[in-house]
């Protein structure tokens, strides 16, 4: 056997392996469809991939049985109040933790960075009794505030202060030679400089508040205030058992444009990630 | 910003300061409010009993932990279930994720192709991923069971039988969170200058040897922030708990986290859950300790 047919079967035990292993990643995802797809009665009678009729009708008595354009709307504009706010104060805080000189800079940064892995369900409870005081209860407001200032937002001041700190000085001095303020040199030198984090930090943010449960199950009551993953959990029969057939189809509605866009900006967003995991 | 703005009174250094402190006081305004301020209460509130009745709380001192460790036989169920789920979980994420890694970190073609596959659950949101393993996992006609039906195999009521329900949600959880890991391995791997590994070759040695002498100790800081990522992770699990199993059956896969939201709002025992908090408080806090000394004794 010589060195190039070697070479040859590598390759192919190596292809073979991997699709192997790609099955549970991939196949759910098809399942979801072809369940989506399927009747009440042969989600379960038939386990063929491709269902035997489509019933296109799943997808809009999935509308008809909770208001789930409404709620696909509170999961959007929720994330996207949360990731502009969240770049807004964690790039500011995170210039002046990387940029600034002040007294106690040091201790807010330590502070800030024992928070980083605090998971949510340690404060959960106070916070329910904090919301409740505030009257903010069955409202959108605790799912803006809790990833804004919670371990979500300090992580991303924490990010954007390492990226402010790599950044070379001599432009930001160069702008205060021109008279500009530290805001100015913030905003019109800093930020533009930093578009790579910014958009690092804004793809994880967005899809934290996205994919977010914990909070709206205990922060919201109304079926018109449930966001997404609230909303997906709650198709039942009166038995309280899962209506597959609509279930998968709401899935499926959810899911489906993440992953085209997943797909589209796919190297963007897995930069992102690693980008998060290397910092932190 | 006016304060910044009164002009040559301040000497520079203080209006550095006052700058610096506006700049960061947002978010640290709503982080005393919506962390600290809570973290604290979460103390308070676990020496506290909440009577439904009189909507009043009384206080008990340490009654709830007292309770947890000793007339609660629950709790030590739960206690050994998130052990039991953070060792099935954490070994085989970072031993799939490494060899995925070490698969795919050079490029050829088709590597990123299996990258995009395994790390698309992590985008995924986990409601939806539990949602679809719950519907694969069901035991008749799952697709799951009827797949092993093929080779003859008699698949188990996945989600019905606490062993298997606990091994059904590590697997669909790994599933979920291996593709994260990987990308992060890739991103070290691939920091690792090519020359060594030429060097090496030279010398004579094999690819077990190049891995085991050079790239492993490399990717020793790396497998260490991944190492605690992924039990910090696995510690609060509470989506696939809530949707695939709901802590059962016979609490088989009652996991902390869970069993805090179950006692906090399902039976509103808000003392005793308090008290869960601060336990789960207290491990993700040594594991952040345990990990700050790692890191320091590595310099």
């Amino acid at each position: 056997m010589n060195y190039r047919t070697q070479q040859k079967i590598t390759r192919i035990c190596w292809i073979v392996g991997l699709c192997a292993l790609a099955i549970p990643f991939v196949f759910p995802f098809l399942w979801m469809l072809s369940g989506a797809l399927k009747g009440q009665t042969d989600v379960f009678a038939s386990s063929s991939l491709v269902p035997a009729k489509i019933h296109w009708s799943n997808f809009s008595e999935v509308f008809a049985y909770q208001p789930f354009a409404r709620q696909y709307f509170n999961s959007l504009y929720i994330a996207i109040v949360v990731t502009i706010a969240t770049l807004f104060i964690s790039s500011m805080a995170g210039y002046a933790l990387a940029r600034l000189r002040f007294g106690g800079s040091a201790f807010i940064l330590l502070v800030l960075v024992s928070a980083l892995m605090m998971p949510e369900e340690v404060t959960i409870i106070p916070n329910f009794f904090l919301m409740k005081e505030l009257g903010l209860m069955n409202s959108h407001m605790p799912l803006i505030l809790l990833p804004l200032f919670g371990s979500q937002g300090v992580m991303a001041t924490f990010l954007m202060r390492q990226y402010f700190l790599a950044l070379p000085k001599e432009l930001e001095e160069a702008g205060r030679m021109d008279g500009l303020s530290r805001f100015g040199v913030y905003f019109k030198i800093a930020l533009p400089l930093s578009k790579p984090a910014l958009s690092a930090v804004g793809i994880i943010t967005f899809l934290f508040s996205w994919n977010l449960f914990l909070e709206p199950l205990v922060f919201v009551n109304d079926i018109e205030l449930f966001t997404l993953p609230l909303a997906l959990a709650n198709f039942t029969d009166t038995y309280g058992l899962p209506l597959w057939h609509l279930q998968l189809a709401a899935t499926a509605l959810a899911v489906i444009p993440m992953l085209i866009v997943y797909v589209l900006a796919q190297r963007q967003i897995v930069e992102s990630f690693a980008m998060s995991g290397v910092k932190g | 910003m006016s304060a910044v703005r009164k002009g040559p009174s301040l000497s520079l250094k203080t209006r550095e300061a006052i700058t610096g402190w506006l700049f960061v006081s947002p978010i640290l305004t709503g982080f005393l409010i919506f962390f600290v301020g809570p973290l604290i209460a979460v103390f308070y509130y676990s020496t506290t009993e909440w009577n439904l009745l009189s909507q009043q709380s009384r206080f008990v001192g340490m009654a709830n932990y007292v309770d947890a460790l000793t007339r609660n036989e629950t709790f030590w169920d739960v206690l050994v279930n998130s052990l039991v789920f953070a060792a099935g979980l954490v070994p085989l994420n970072m031993a799939m994720a490494l060899g995925l890694a070490l698969a795919l970190s050079k490029s050829r073609p088709g590597a990123v192709f299996f990258r995009t596959v395994f790390f698309a659950p992590v985008i995924t949101s986990a409601v939806a991923w539990a949602i679809i393993w719950t519907f694969l996992l069901q035991h008749e006609s799952g697709a799951v069971n009827q797949g092993l039906s093929i080779f003859g195999i008699d698949g188990p009521n996945w989600l019905h039988e606490p062993d298997w329900a606990m091994v059904s949600v590590i697997f669909t959880r790994v599933l979920k969170t291996v593709g994260l890991n990987m990308i992060l391995y890739i991103a070290a791997l691939q920091s690792i200058p090519r020359d060594y590994e030429e060097a090496a070759r030279l010398e004579g040695a094999n690819g077990w040897e190049i891995f085991r002498r050079i790239t492993w100790p490399l990717l020793a800081p790396t497998t260490l922030v991944i190492m605690v990522i992924t039990v910090v992770g696995s510690l609060k699990v509470f989506d696939h708990i809530y949707l695939m199993t709901g802590g059962g059956p016979q609490n088989g896969t009652m996991v902390l986290a869970f069993y805090i939201y179950e006692q906090g709002f399902k039976f509103f025992n808000t003392g005793y859950a308090a008290a869960l908090a601060v336990v789960l408080f207290a491990l993700i806090l040594m594991l952040t300790i345990v990990q700050m000394l790692l890191k320091a004794s590595r310099k």
